[in-house]
């Protein structure tokens, strides 16, 4: 269980942190240009940003969560050397009914399959359910993303949505689901993997 | 080729931001439909900030959103609105809105023959591949509509809303192109 003690944006191997404007840009324009990773990441079309576009889109991010209250941005960074490795947030929050969206991943392709993710989510849900006292989060995931389901399922978030055929991709048509976890059922399980 | 616009019982038309404004702010009196319309705290808005909202909202309307407003056939009144949100073209998805003002309109079939449109202009016009809604559990009248007009509940987020003290899911209603063409 967590106290009051407990470091927030501080885990095994990873620590959440805010953007750098000076090295962040150059390493998620990377990513950007990892079109697998992307389709994890994005429903609508992908497409590579330069640096620049990046910074852009960082500065629109940070105006949003100062103007709109409403939008929680986290870099991740490995704790050893407390480089970038990927993004964590909580956006379109709620507050009258207690609700947000949660959204994260590795960009770093050497960081991934090492339970930084997990970590990530741990820390996510703590921040949304043990800081902003949110009710419920909701992640979203296309059908195939079946790393991303995995860990959902892991933190017993409960599939509740099913929007049929709602992303054309490679000629397939993909169903986009939409899990759930209650606050309540946070704390149930012990506050996930904590 | 049949008239888009016009049903049974309803026309779209072009939504006027000058005069939905006018009428949003009598609708806005009344804070049932205030909590059919949006998840947001209800609230008080002057004629004023009501008319610069619709003008901004269909200023420049880009090309993913597409805005009506909802007149009786009879009288040519103004009923409501509606509007259809592309949120990705490249897989044709769009998420709709609907909502009848006063409530001596509900129950009437209007936002049942209004959605019947809407339906048609998205998979006739836009092309279109599928459509969501999202509508609150309090509210039964929007959920039999959509229901009569195709749309399957593909899900509900739960406890999403707190209204009165109480928990209320929303619920995700969906429609495809092929489910609107088998009832047809």
């Amino acid at each position: 269980m967590f106290g009051i003690q407990t470091q927030l944006f501080e885990e095994k191997d990873i620590r959440f942190g805010p953007i750098d404007h000076e090295t962040h840009p150059e390493i998620e324009s990377k990513w950007t240009h990892d079109a697998e990773f992307m389709r994890l990441m994005e429903i609508k079309p992908v497409r590579p940003l330069s640096a620049a576009m990046v910074k852009k889109q960082y500065e629109a991010v940070e105006k949003e969560m100062e103007e709109e209250k409403n939008l929680f941005y986290f870099t991740i960074r490995a704790r050893e050397d407390d480089r970038l490795i990927g993004k964590a947030l909580i956006e379109y929050v709620d507050w009258t009914n207690g609700n947000g969206f949660i959204r994260l991943g590795i960009g770093e392709p050497e960081s991934r399959g090492k339970g930084c993710g997990s970590q990530a989510m741990n820390m996510l849900l703590r921040y949304a359910f043990g800081e902003l006292n949110l009710f419920r989060v909701t992640a979203v995931v296309p059908a195939y993303n079946e790393c991303a389901i995995r860990l959902v399922q892991k933190f017993n978030f409960v599939e509740e949505v099913r929007r049929r055929k709602a992303l054309h991709r490679d000629g397939e048509f993909w169903d986009i689901l939409g899990f759930g976890l209650l606050n309540a059922e946070w704390q149930e399980s012990g506050s996930g993997a904590g | 080729m049949k008239d888009l616009y016009r049903g049974t019982l309803v026309r779209l038309s072009a939504a006027d931001p000058g005069e939905l404004g006018k009428n949003y702010i009598i609708w806005n009196r009344d804070t049932e439909l205030m909590r059919l319309f949006g998840t947001g705290p209800a609230r008080m808005s002057s004629k004023r900030a009501s008319v610069e909202y619709y003008e901004k909202e269909l200023k420049d309307q880009p090309p993913s959103h597409f805005y009506f407003s909802i007149r009786a056939l009879d009288d040519d009144r103004l009923l409501g609105e509606t509007d259809l949100d592309v949120v990705n073209w490249a897989s044709r998805d769009a998420f709709v809105g609907i909502g009848i003002g006063s409530r001596e309109d509900w129950g009437k079939g209007y936002g049942t023959d209004a959605m019947h449109l809407v339906l048609r202009f998205a998979f006739t016009e836009l092309n279109l591949r599928r459509l969501t809604l999202n509508v609150f559990e309090y509210n039964p009248r929007a959920i039999r509509s959509y229901e009569k007009c195709g749309f399957q509940i593909e899900g509900r987020k739960r406890s999403a809303l707190l209204k009165d003290g109480k928990r209320w899911d929303i619920i995700y209603m969906g429609i495809l192109f092929e489910d609107w063409m088998e009832q047809k």
